[in-house]
């Protein structure tokens, strides 16, 4: 009998919830089994619309959800007690999970029937995608609320989804993704089994709900084999440190998008293909295949996708899976030695590096003293360093750059999604008549019991749906949690990382000019790296700030979730020759602007502010006309050569 | 000697007048351009500095309290520093921060990444945070950090210096603090092996950061407590207070505030301390340029110290320290490249 197809999702949300409920509505008649909800980054960091932060972030990478009311219009029409919803929410997933849990009974659904996920996975978040709001107790706590809660009451609900799909997009290398990937579950099921409130009994049930978010890469081959090492991995984990006896309970259950990172910008064509074929590791052998698949789109690099784009993903995914012959068969790899030496070597160095996590306290404690952040910079390093130095082949970008231009980007700025400005306004004013109109008294009343209850023990889901009915917002439910956990910053990772072994001309070039400015300004040309607004995708910031001091510079690293005015006051405080800001939301139109300002008032105007980032060519061109130095896309991977031109512009203004 | 302000080629005497009175009044543009000229290593920049620093020390009543956070790597200093410069600004006192990290020994450059997880009020202008980088200095404090440190002090009412934790070598910010805190984590053997190093003489407080576990943190001061006793009776060290803080949780904070401010207005001879504590940094700034030859040429340790102690009256040490160096130069009759390094030494 054939192998049932896999569920076929995008990724999908913007503007706002009734936009988004549109967009849902035609992705399902296109074809698409199960719902992947894109969160906006206010909404997943905590935020309304109306918060400083928020500027310019809303409605920008996913829906902006405040409320029930936001809720109801999302799921317009679309019967949750037959949906299969995925919910991209970490810091703030109970939230979200409350409001849905609250719509459902608003319309008289049976919650038990609800199936879906909350990603609710922490460890990632501060290791690479950055929308954390708390600290990791707390975190943990809230993720353990939310298990606890599901087991009883949503049973077929998937509480947590642990996610190794951001420490690849981080650099992390197959064993580093398996390894992390899977103490980061262990750290969450010895948490929840400490709780105690969990029956002994009911436990193998939670360990069977804990399900994975997984990324596969270009090197498709050695990427199943890493499914293959997670099968087993997992397996072994569940029987020996959890005594789990139904193998049902023990299946490795995962689902996919594949790789964003080696997306390019040059010759972005190319990437449908690079999609396809990551997209064979995930099913090609049956027994380590995809629940649930999710493709990017192939301009991810140049700007926000659009409707067709994750169209074109959709179809590569429904050709597999009804065209070709692959769900015919049974797993096509068994008894292969080549697949089982590389599996079988994958899982022995991923076994001793979980063994080595553990023994420095487990996933949490490995965060908190930037083990695992810093290995994964480290390897991040060591993949630019291979693709810049031809090592590692990358089509279009270090071989075979000449070529007809493709008439796909013909036109650029048509062929990437605009997000209309107006909807934050829009969101805003509707959020102020949300809390015009809603019965304060209640919302008082459930914000009071919110915090008392995450003063003391008691699980938090109960208190959060009852704020969801009373109409609490997204920022109110996050700000009494923060008033009562307090906020948290991860570690970096940046400041313990090597310096690079091998170095080339390039850089030995720029040095020595570093050099020479640092003689005529009388000190070492100083900058300042950081991420203004919500998002909190790091990585090249990380590298660009590594990189800055591997050539010379003193640098400043800020960090995520900067607002313009901390920016500006760093930059004065530090006496910083030069700043570089990244930006990968789409927000940089909103925020650089207010940045120059800023510098401007502050007498700061004659320091030179580069920006990178996914930045669309016609929006780099006004940021130009504002005043910034440069702006870096992904294009600009060649980091020896830009770090010349930084050392160029800081030598221009010493004159 | 020159007079207070005297022109430089890298300043008129105004406009150092006017940075110095923009210092006082605490205004941030100020005492950032005062930053950026007291970092400056070209030679024409110790003048400019010297005159600032004199102007800072006369018009200012030397009232702030200038505090050393030190100890080994990774037990939290950074975060201690922001969770009290916080406990300082609830308790409405200005505050000034210097933190020092290591730069690359191959690159020369650095990474300061200290700044990110303060997380301070940018419109705040009443907290002031500067990162150095050592730019290879031993002994744990970046070369422009005695001024740095000077000028925060003319700004603010507390200034905190924390150090890169290098860990047994940290000793030059006993000259640059007014009361020096070590910080160590509960269960390190740290305290015994800076006994055995000669450290131990250094603080003034003993923090145990990290007491985030109830027991095991009191546990930990506990033991501690015992060691000290048993170290002091073995001639090694004074009794000194020991306290338990956890950055991350906020305890523990008001009581090292409380501890701190007990110590410095107990403390008798701060005058004398921080005199003392010019001479040796004028000293350190003479041997960096000329080396051994330099001291042993004017006349060795003891006569230079003599020396630079009489005109501290005067000068502030860069300024000195270009006197003492012109004197020198006079001496060998010849021209040295400006700040060689190749004679570089560094403290004991």
């Amino acid at each position: 009998m054939p192998d049932r197809p896999w569920i076929m999702r995008t990724y999908a949300g913007h503007s706002t919830a009734a936009a988004s409920n549109e967009l849902y509505r035609s992705n399902l008649a296109r074809g698409q089994t199960g719902l992947s909800v894109a969160f906006d980054l206010p909404t997943q960091t905590g935020y309304d619309a109306d918060h400083a932060l928020s500027r310019g972030e809303v409605g920008k990478v996913g829906v902006p959800i405040s409320h029930i009311g936001d809720m109801r219009a999302l799921f317009e029409g679309l019967p949750l007690e037959e949906m299969n919803t995925s919910m991209t929410i970490n810091a703030t997933a109970m939230w979200l999970l409350a409001l849905y849990i609250a719509l459902a009974e608003e319309r008289g659904d049976d919650i038990a029937k609800l199936r879906g996920t909350v990603q609710n996975d922490i460890v990632k978040e501060y290791l690479s995608r950055g929308t954390y709001v708390f600290p990791p107790g707390p975190s943990i706590r809230l993720i353990t609320d939310v298990i606890a809660f599901t087991t009883e009451k949503v049973p077929k609900w998937n509480p947590t989804n642990v996610c190794s799909y951001h420490l690849q997009e981080a650099g992390a290398t197959p064993v580093q993704e398996l390894a992390y990937a899977l103490v980061t579950a262990i750290g969450v099921l010895d948490a929840a089994k400490a709780r105690g409130d969990i029956p002994a009994e009911r436990f193998p049930e939670v360990v069977g709900r804990i399900s994975f978010f997984v990324n596969a890469g270009i090197r498709f081959v050695e990427e199943m084999c890493k499914l293959r090492a997670f099968t087993e991995l997992w397996d072994r984990i569940c029987r020996e440190r959890y005594g789990v006896d139904d193998p049902k309970l023990r299946r490795f259950r995962y689902g996919i998008q594949v790789n964003s990172l080696g997306l390019t910008e040059q010759q972005p064509e190319n990437n449908i293909i690079r999609i396809v074929l990551e997209m064979l590791a995930v099913t090609l052998s049956k027994d380590a295949r995809a629940r649930a698949v999710q493709l990017p789109a192939w301009n991810e690099a140049l700007g926000l996708p659009r409707p067709w784009d994750q169209q074109w993903s959709l179809r590569a995914q429904q050709i597999l899976a009804f065209e070709t012959d692959l769900l015919e068969n049974e797993d096509l790899f068994n008894g292969s030695t080549v697949v089982e030496a590389k599996t079988q070597k994958l899982i022995d160095e991923a076994w001793a590096e979980v063994e080595r996590v553990l023994e420095k306290g487990g996933a949490v404690a490995a965060v908190e003293s930037g083990y695992v952040k810093q290995a994964l910079v480290e390897s991040n390093a060591a993949r630019l360093r291979r693709i810049e130095a031809g090592e590692q082949v990358v089509v279009g970008v270090n071989r075979y750059e000449e070529g007809v231009p493709s008439p796909l980007v013909a036109d650029l700025d048509e062929a990437i999604m605009r997000v209309d400005p107006k909807v934050e306004q829009d969101q805003i004013t509707a959020l102020a008549k949300w809390r015009a109109e809603r019965d304060q008294g209640a919302v008082d009343a459930a914000l009071k019991a919110l915090k008392e209850t995450a003063t003391g023990d008691a699980n938090l889901m109960a208190a959060s749906i009852a704020c969801a009915k009373a109409g609490v917002t997204t920022g109110e439910w996050a700000g009494t949690l923060r008033e009562v956990f307090g906020e948290y910053r991860a570690p970096t990772g940046v400041g313990g990382a090597q310096v690079s072994r091998s170095e080339g001309d390039t850089v030995k070039q720029v040095r020595a000019e570093l050099e020479a400015v640092a003689e005529k300004l009388g000190r070492r040309p100083k900058m300042l790296v950081g991420k203004p607004g919500l998002d909190g995708h790091s990585n090249g910031a990380e590298q660009i700030a590594l990189k800055a001091r591997d050539v010379g510079f003193d640098v400043v690293y800020e960090g995520i979730r900067l607002t313009p005015e901390q920016i500006v006051a760093s930059a004065l405080e530090e006496g910083v020759h030069l700043i570089g800001l990244s930006v990968l939301s789409g927000s940089h139109l909103e925020l650089v602007p207010d940045v120059l300002k800023r510098m401007d008032e502050a007498g700061l105007k004659d320091v030179p502010l580069v920006v990178g980032g996914i930045i669309p060519d016609a929006d780099a061109a006004r940021l130009r006309e504002q005043g910034v130095a440069r702006v870096y896309t992904p294009k600009h991977f060649a980091l020896d050569t830009l770090m010349g031109e930084l050392v160029e512009l800081v030598a221009e203004r010493a004159g | 000697m020159k007079q207070p302000g005297a022109p430089t080629d890298l300043m008129s005497a105004e406009g150092i007048s006017a940075l110095a009175s923009g210092v006082l009044a605490g205004r941030k543009a100020s005492v950032a351009k005062a930053l950026n000229l007291v970092e400056d290593r070209r030679d024409g920049s110790r003048r400019a500095v010297g005159a600032l620093l004199r102007l800072l020390r006369e018009q200012s009543d030397g009232s702030s309290h200038r505090v050393g956070l030190t100890g080994p790597p990774g037990v939290g200093k950074s975060t201690l520093a922001a969770a009290l410069a916080r406990t300082l600004r609830e308790r409405g006192r200005s505050v000034g921060v210097v933190a020092v990290d290591p730069s690359s020994v191959r690159s020369g450059g650095s990474l300061l990444g200290d700044r990110a997880r303060m997380g301070f009020d940018p419109s705040d202008e009443k907290v002031f945070v500067r990162s150095l980088a050592t730019g290879g200095e031993a002994g744990g404090l970046s070369w422009a950090a005695p001024a740095a440190a000077q000028v925060l002090a003319a700004a603010y009412e507390v200034v905190l210096l924390e150090t890169t934790g290098v860990g047994q070598t940290e000793t030059d910010v006993r000259y640059v603090a007014d009361t020096v805190v070590l910080v160590v984590q509960p269960g390190s053997g740290d305290v015994l092996q800076f006994l055995k190093a000669g450290i131990m003489e250094i603080p003034d407080l003993l923090v145990v950061n990290k007491a985030d576990t109830g027991v095991l943190a009191e546990r930990a001061t506990s033991d501690l407590r015992s060691a000290l006793a048993s170290a002091q009776s073995a001639g090694l060290g004074e009794a000194m207070p020991i306290l338990a803080t956890s950055a991350t949780e906020r305890r523990g904070l008001d009581e090292l505030a409380d501890a701190l401010d007990a110590q410095r207005a107990s403390a008798t001879d701060l005058a004398a301390h921080r005199r003392r504590g010019e001479v040796a940094w004028t000293l350190q700034l003479f041997r960096r340029l000329h080396g051994r030859h330099g001291v042993e040429t004017l006349g060795g340790d003891a006569a230079l110290e003599a020396a630079i102690d009489e005109a501290l009256d005067a000068d502030a040490p860069p300024t000195i320290c270009a006197h003492l160096s012109e004197r020198y130069l006079a001496t060998v009759g010849r021209r040295e490249s400006p700040g060689a390094k190749a004679t570089k030494e560094t403290q004991p």
